[in-house]
């Protein structure tokens, strides 16, 4: 397993560098966005319109964090579940989003989806937002501040740590793991 | 008769929330810190390290434990005896734990993880209405309950219908088919709380009874369930999921199944599925 510090936005050749199972630190701006936010930009997309963000080369981080204490960026930040942004994620590639970040499983559609647009999706570790936070120095809503915790932040990020779960070549840490780690009925 | 004043049970749940989403409890950090000597994984191990690295960041700066501070679920063991005294202008029992999780959330800083509509979905702005279950006990015992109950690991949780015929073994392989299913969605290592018997609606709640046992990995009084519970934690923990799904040996801390009467027509099974951050506490008053 190997381990990358990589920078936001970033190019095909970062992609295809990634394998499951590799560490990453990622350095840069991510942008925030969880169940309703990207309701808000398929129907944008479908309507033709503008997003109102750029996610060329871009990570969306699939989080609602709590709110901040005054003078922190942010609150605790840890990743929500992924498989709900499933019918989304495949669009968002497709117009040059290369990552995403959150936990658990993705189906195959989104799977494909690396495969064909370069990119790949990470896991942050569920439940640790407190650390997570850390690793975030700034924080500002850039799009619908009426969703609350579900608005999209544009967070800096430094050393921001995560795992390679699947990797533009079809790799998944998830079912790897499983394989090596389960033990069959007698 | 004991008098309990309303006010009071305001501010002690105002606290009580906060203190939850920030502290894990010492039953809860010995069942982690002991799965964290069994785990095998090199991953496995990282996701341990990163989980207690948390909980001390959590405490010392009071941050919450995980960004998913929950639907704020209660339950109240209230003593026939007890008079309810109105003060501090709250006019029932239920307006003071609405208040006093509406005033927590907000004072810790806490997530607002509540819509007031499940299609239409406008957050409510306040993590309120609490979900209160209610018991209602003889003598003058007063008891609250609290669990943060975080949407991902619920949403892994299900409920079956069996026939009698389908017996200890139908239960136990739905337990562990539940647990495959949800993977690494919910947050492994998890805690698996499970209800056998009552019927469609008392299953789901014994299972999440189930949950609230302290401390967490004692097992049930009943030898037969006992066994269970060990069993279904070995073939859990023989999935290979591993912390976070990453593969590795532990993918449960705890398994506590509750068990109650049911039809002779009937052997419900609801299987409740709870995270690592398992932010559980109480008081009496």
């Amino acid at each position: 397993m190997a381990e990358h510090r990589i920078e936001t936005p970033v190019s095909d050749e970062t992609i295809e560098k990634l394998r499951a199972g590799d560490r990453v630190f990622i350095t840069g701006y991510l942008y925030t966005g969880r169940d309703s936010a990207h309701k808000k930009l398929i129907e944008l997309v479908k309507e033709g319109k503008d997003l109102p963000l750029d996610i060329k080369g871009q990570f969306i981080y699939y989080v609602g964090p709590t709110p901040a204490r005054p003078g922190k960026p942010i609150g605790s930040a840890g990743p929500t579940t992924s498989y709900r942004m499933d019918s989304f994620a495949p669009t968002l590639h497709s117009m040059g989003l290369k990552g995403t970040i959150g936990k658990g499983s993705r189906n195959e559609e989104v799977k494909e989806a690396l495969k064909k647009y370069k990119a790949a999706y990470f896991a942050a570790v569920g439940g640790a937002g407190a650390l997570i936070s850390k690793s975030i120095e700034s924080s500002e809503v850039i799009a619908y501040p009426e969703l609350g915790p579900e608005a999209i932040r544009r967070v800096k990020v430094k050393d921001f740590p995560c795992i390679v779960i699947n990797d533009m070549y079809g790799g998944d840490l998830y079912e790897e793991g499983k394989k090596k780690y389960q033990k069959k009925k007698d | 008769m004991k008098v309990i004043s309303l006010a009071k049970v305001r501010d002690t749940i105002k606290d009580l929330v906060q203190k939850a989403n920030f502290e894990l409890q010492d039953d809860v950090l010995d069942v982690i810190k002991d799965m964290e000597e069994k785990e095998e994984s090199p991953a496995g191990k990282e996701v341990f390290k990163q989980i207690l690295d948390n909980v001390k960041i959590a405490r010392d700066e009071k941050l919450g434990l995980c960004q998913d501070t929950g639907l704020a679920v209660f339950f109240v063991e209230l003593g026939e005896d007890v008079e309810l005294q109105k003060d501090g202008g709250l006019g029932s029992l239920s307006e003071a734990i609405t208040e006093g999780t509406r005033a927590g959330y907000e004072e810790g800083y806490l997530r607002k993880s509540v819509v007031e509509d499940p299609i239409r979905r406008k957050n409510t702005g306040d993590n309120t209405p609490a979900y209160i279950h209610w018991e209602l006990v003889p003598g003058d015992a007063f008891k609250v309950t609290f669990i943060a109950k975080g949407g991902g690991a619920e949403n892994m949780s299900a409920v079956q219908m069996f026939a009698p015929a389908a017996g200890m073994e139908g239960i136990e392989d739905f337990v562990v088919e539940t647990v495959d299913k949800g993977g690494s969605n919910p947050c492994p290592p998890i805690i698996v709380g499970v209800g056998a018997g009552g019927n469609f609606e008392y299953s789901a709640l014994l299972a999440k009874k189930a949950l609230l046992r302290r401390p967490l990995g004692s097992h049930s009084y009943d030898p037969f369930y006992a066994d269970m519970e060990r069993r279904l934690l070995e073939r859990i923990n023989n999935l290979g999921i591993g912390p976070q799904g990453m593969g590795g040996r532990i993918t449960a801390l705890a398994v506590h199944v509750e068990a109650f009467p049911c039809h002779i027509a009937s052997m419900p099974a609801a299987v409740n599925i709870q995270c690592h951050s398992h932010r559980v506490l109480s008081f009496e008053l």
